[in-house]
């Protein structure tokens, strides 16, 4: 019974010893200890967190980069891809146009040339017409000549013209 | 490969201990003139000394003799306690307690004895007791091993905390990494979900310390030998003092809430308050009981499995005694069971500091808890 009690009655020394004791220990490490250690704790927590976002803005960023540049690319290609097929339009059209433009001079020559032709072939008609008429003139004149040397003859020319003015 | 010579290693450090702790190494002396008593054995670890026993050779004690204070008569007398010899002798009048009741403190002999140094024959002339000290302020065993861990543990944190304070962004290296993860654990598994994230930064550094406090003794009085051994953990003044200080922290901190739940608890029908206040009165015990279930679990717990381990290497010398065959039959399983303990007692050093630290954040919670929003509506 004396061996239970012992155990389970205070000692005044100790109680003395034990609130003095404890109370420097909380004082000391509530002092110089914890407050150094939970806020480089916090503040390593808060490092890492910082650089975990930090690392996924970055990565996110990369990957707008990327797809940017990716974007960029394609953008460029399109543009390359309508410059050569501008300048393909352009030159075909040149090309038609340079076409069109030959075939209408072309056409535009012939015709002149066939108006010149034209010209020239009614000129040399009516020319052959006044060489024609003037040879028949000269024939008919000759003739008449001939035909008028005796008096019957004329009158009978008369006459003949006459039917053909009545005859009108 | 490895395995293998860590099994040797284990078995020689087995057979070292065995024969260390075999009838015939430590018990030559004593076991022929003397009955081994495995009670006194055990209470002697167990209880505080005004010496620290540390072991018996050829039949000498070595002691580490700590001072004796005394407030006695109006003054401070202070002398080494190795002037008593084991209760052998009186200095200056004052002797080791020799009566039942007067067992483990420190008595003024009277008449003849008032100021008497030397020897003492308890049996030709019993001296007579003055009066027992009462206001006894010795390092004992138990005082020392306070200091012993109050040094410890300033110098631990006071190290890492400089380390931290070098390089707070840099990696935890050796203590620091050990003792980072614990200090995470009590914040963020004990202390912030109890008391509350808004609020657990005030009650943060007593809660830590008294973690550590009570780890780090447990831990030493798990160590055999010389400053470690001592059963502070497992002294009733030490719990009892930890347990105080968290009563005063959470009735301090108490907010109008907690003591309107105490004296008017909510959810009670009304015949359980009034005209008896039979709820008020069993939550009002309750204030007192719980810091006294903390004292008693933390005391029980640390002293019941210092006993236990006791016990089993007692087991060695109790059959040592009756013959040193059965004894050396009896000291491997002894051992075995000594190492089971000893690696129980290393759980329950870590879970009753955890348990403690955890409770006193609960009741402080409670204390400091703000009521709640549907509370408030009803």
């Amino acid at each position: 019974m004396t061996l239970l009690a012992s155990l389970i009655t205070p000692s005044f020394g100790l109680l003395v010893w034990m609130l003095i004791g404890f109370g420097i220990l909380v004082f000391i490490l509530a002092k110089f200890a914890w407050p150094v250690i939970t806020k480089s704790i916090a503040q390593r927590e808060a490092y890492i967190e910082n650089q975990l976002a930090e690392a996924e803005k970055v990565k996110n960023e990369l990957a707008n980069l990327s797809k940017k540049h990716d974007e960029m690319m394609a953008q460029t290609k399109a543009e390359r891809d309508k410059i050569l097929g501008d300048a393909r339009k352009i030159s075909e059209k040149m090309y038609e146009d340079a076409k069109i433009k030959a075939n209408n001079e072309a056409t535009a020559l012939i015709e002149d040339a066939k108006k010149a032709i034209n010209f020239e072939k009614m000129k040399a008609i009516i020319d052959v017409k006044n060489e024609i008429a003037n040879l028949s003139i000269d024939i008919a004149e000759k003739l008449i000549r001939k035909e008028l040397s005796d008096k019957d003859k004329q009158n009978q020319l008369v006459e003949d013209w006459m039917k053909g003015i009545n005859q009108n | 490969m490895n395995y293998k010579k860590t099994r040797y290693t284990l078995l020689y450090l087995m057979l070292g201990i065995m024969l260390l702790f075999s009838p015939k190494f430590s018990l030559n002396a004593q076991a022929e003139e003397e009955e081994f008593d495995p009670g006194e054995y055990i209470m002697e670890h167990i209880t505080d000394d005004y010496g620290w026993h540390i072991t018996t050779y050829n039949e000498h004690h070595i002691t580490v003799p700590l001072p004796v204070i005394l407030f006695d008569g109006g003054n401070f007398v202070v002398f080494s306690s190795g002037k008593f010899h084991q209760g052998q002798q009186a200095y200056k009048g004052y002797a080791l307690g020799f009566t039942e009741d007067t067992d483990g403190s420190i008595v003024k002999l009277g008449g003849n004895y008032a100021d008497y140094t030397g020897e003492l024959n308890y049996e030709e002339a019993c001296p007579p007791i003055d009066h027992v000290c009462k206001y006894d302020v010795s390092i004992t065993k138990n005082v020392c091993a306070l200091l012993v861990s109050i040094i410890l543990l300033c110098w631990i944190f006071l190290s890492v905390a400089k380390k931290y304070k070098e390089g707070p962004l840099k990696a935890p290296k050796g203590l620091q990494s050990f003792l980072e993860p614990i200090i995470l654990f009590i914040r963020d598994e004990v202390v912030i979900p109890s008391i509350g994230e808004d609020k657990y930064q005030k009650y943060f550094p007593y809660l830590l310390t008294l973690f550590f406090f009570i780890l780090v003794n447990n831990l030493m009085g798990l160590i055999p030998i010389f400053p470690g051994g001592a059963n502070l953990t497992g002294n009733i003044t030490v719990t009892a003092v930890l347990a105080i200080i968290t009563f005063f922290i959470t009735n301090i901190s108490a907010n109008k809430h907690y003591w309107k739940d105490i004296f008017n608890s909510p959810g009670v029908p009304w015949w359980l308050k009034f005209p008896i206040p039979l709820m008020p009165l069993v939550e009002f015990i309750g204030v007192f009981t719980k810091p006294f279930v903390l004292m008693i679990r933390l005391f029980a717990n640390i002293t019941a499995g210092h006993i236990i381990v006791l016990g089993f290497l007692s087991l060695i010398f109790i059959f040592g005694a009756m013959s040193p065959a059965i004894g050396y039959a009896v000291s491997p399983v002894s051992v075995f069971f000594y190492i089971f303990m000893g690696l129980l007692e290393l759980l329950v050093a870590f879970i009753q500091a955890y348990v403690f630290t955890l409770l006193s954040a609960i009741y402080i919670g409670m204390a400091t808890e703000e009521p709640h929003h549907e509370e408030l509506a009803n």
